[in-house]
């Protein structure tokens, strides 16, 4: 380095010995002129480009951000709106339920009221037929125990060697019989 | 060059302002005006940079954003809402201009954390520069839009009147020196830190203390990146305070 500086007479290097390079005064224009360069060309990409597009981009989230709330809220009040609807359906189901139980019941005992008292109808019916062919076979039964002792009746007393009466032997039976 | 030189014992040659050497990128030994340096280099990275980051990362326009664009608009935020806080709403049409300060500035001490980069903020005819344009167009706006009632900055009616002179006399002078410390702070940070930092690396040659000099360039590391980002933030936010006074100098 200081072969270089003894070589230029003079300019940029004469104040090295301070030690301070910043109190090189030779370097001034040079610093200074590519400063205001450099602020120039930052403002106007700045201000040009960068600034209203950042701008524009928050006012378009903001925007964003609160439509998407109050559709969000929107969305909220619906969906309560939708419960109450639900909870309402809910209870009117739960109304007609019970109704259509208790109707349904009211028909089922009616149904059977009807086929109970038919089917008693049919049970005296049938107990009373049963009732008239066991008096038939009853009387059936008499008939026949009459006419097997007149019969018998006649035999034995052929067998006595005697001729039965059939007159008597009836009167005789009968009598029997009854008593 | 040879003052900065202590190396007469175990070769120990420091350097630590070499970093901060303006030097022609092409060859030859003078800087005229308009030569093309390092500077000019550095500078036009911090003008990719930013447009990168804030151009290109919205390219899209997403609603959803990607990681660049959410970075690029968390920058946006982050000033847009200081201007607003400090200034009130008059404030918000100087934002392109404040945004254009704070990003160059972001981005240069972060671009000069690059090993073997060159911080253009850490040159005080850079940050004065930056600073007698905030002075210079603040004090013109507030002429402009007060008039002459612009000067009640310095007259504060709420002191008794026998101080009122006094006062008058300390908030000049407190004006006038507002570019200076403005431009000073932030060459002055950037120029230390790094300064400190090369002096630590040059420690590292002597083998002895090569470990606690890496640990010690790692933790000034640290510090710097803080330090990079702190110093744009006050330099933004000072020259908000600035432009306050010029909208409302009445209290």
């Amino acid at each position: 380095m200081a072969t270089e500086t003894q070589g230029s007479a003079g300019q940029a290097a004469e104040a090295a010995p301070t030690g301070m390079p910043q109190l090189d005064f030779a370097t001034y224009g040079n610093q200074i002129f590519w400063l205001l360069i450099t602020l120039v060309a930052i403002y106007f990409i700045l201000s040009r480009i960068a600034l209203p597009r950042i701008a524009a981009v928050l006012a378009e989230r903001k925007g964003t951000i609160s439509n998407d709330i109050a559709a969000a809220e929107d969305l909220k009040a619906k969906a309560g709106e939708a419960e109450e609807a639900y909870n309402k359906a809910l209870a009117d189901a739960r109304v007609e339920a019970n109704r259509i139980v208790a109707e349904t019941k009211a028909e089922i005992k009616a149904d059977l009221d009807v086929a109970m008292q038919e089917a008693d109808a049919e049970i005296a019916a049938m107990s009373a037929e049963g009732e008239k062919k066991i008096a038939e076979i009853q009387a059936n039964a008499s008939e026949s125990v009459k006419e097997v002792a007149k019969e018998t009746a006649k035999d034995v007393v052929a067998a006595m060697g005697a001729k039965a009466e059939a007159r008597t032997v009836t009167a005789a039976v009968n009598a029997r019989l009854k008593g | 060059m040879a003052t900065e030189a202590q190396g007469e014992e175990g070769g120990l040659v420091l350097h630590p302002m070499d970093q901060f050497k303006v030097e022609p990128l092409f060859g030859g030994d003078t800087v005229a005006w308009y030569t093309i340096t390092n500077v000019t280099l550095w500078m036009a990275l911090a003008v990719v940079a930013v447009a990168a980051l804030l151009v290109l990362g919205s390219s899209r326009r997403a609603i959803v954003p990607t990681r660049m664009q959410s970075v690029g608009e968390l920058a946006y935020g982050f000033v847009y809402k200081m201007l607003e806080d400090i200034t009130g709403k008059e404030g918000v049409k100087y934002f392109p201009y404040v945004m254009t300060l704070f990003m160059f500035v972001v981005m240069a001490n972060f671009l000069g954390l690059l090993p073997m980069a060159f911080t253009t903020t850490s040159h005080i005819a850079v940050t004065a520069v930056l600073a007698l344009g905030v002075f210079l167009g603040v004090t013109v706006l507030g002429f402009v839009l007060h008039g002459a009632k612009f000067l009640g900055l310095f007259w504060i009616t709420e002191a008794p009147l026998i101080l009122r002179p006094v006062l008058a006399l300390i908030e000049l002078i407190s004006y006038f020196v507002r570019p200076v410390s403005h431009s000073i702070r932030l060459a002055g940070n950037m120029m230390a830190g790094h300064a400190v930092i090369k002096v630590f690396a040059g420690f590292a040659a002597i083998a002895a203390v090569s470990p606690l000099s890496v640990v010690a360039v790692t933790a000034m590391y640290g510090l710097e990146v803080l330090v990079s980002f702190i110093q744009a933030y006050v330099f933004t936010i000072l020259t908000c305070v600035y432009l306050r006074d010029a909208l409302h100098p009445s209290h």
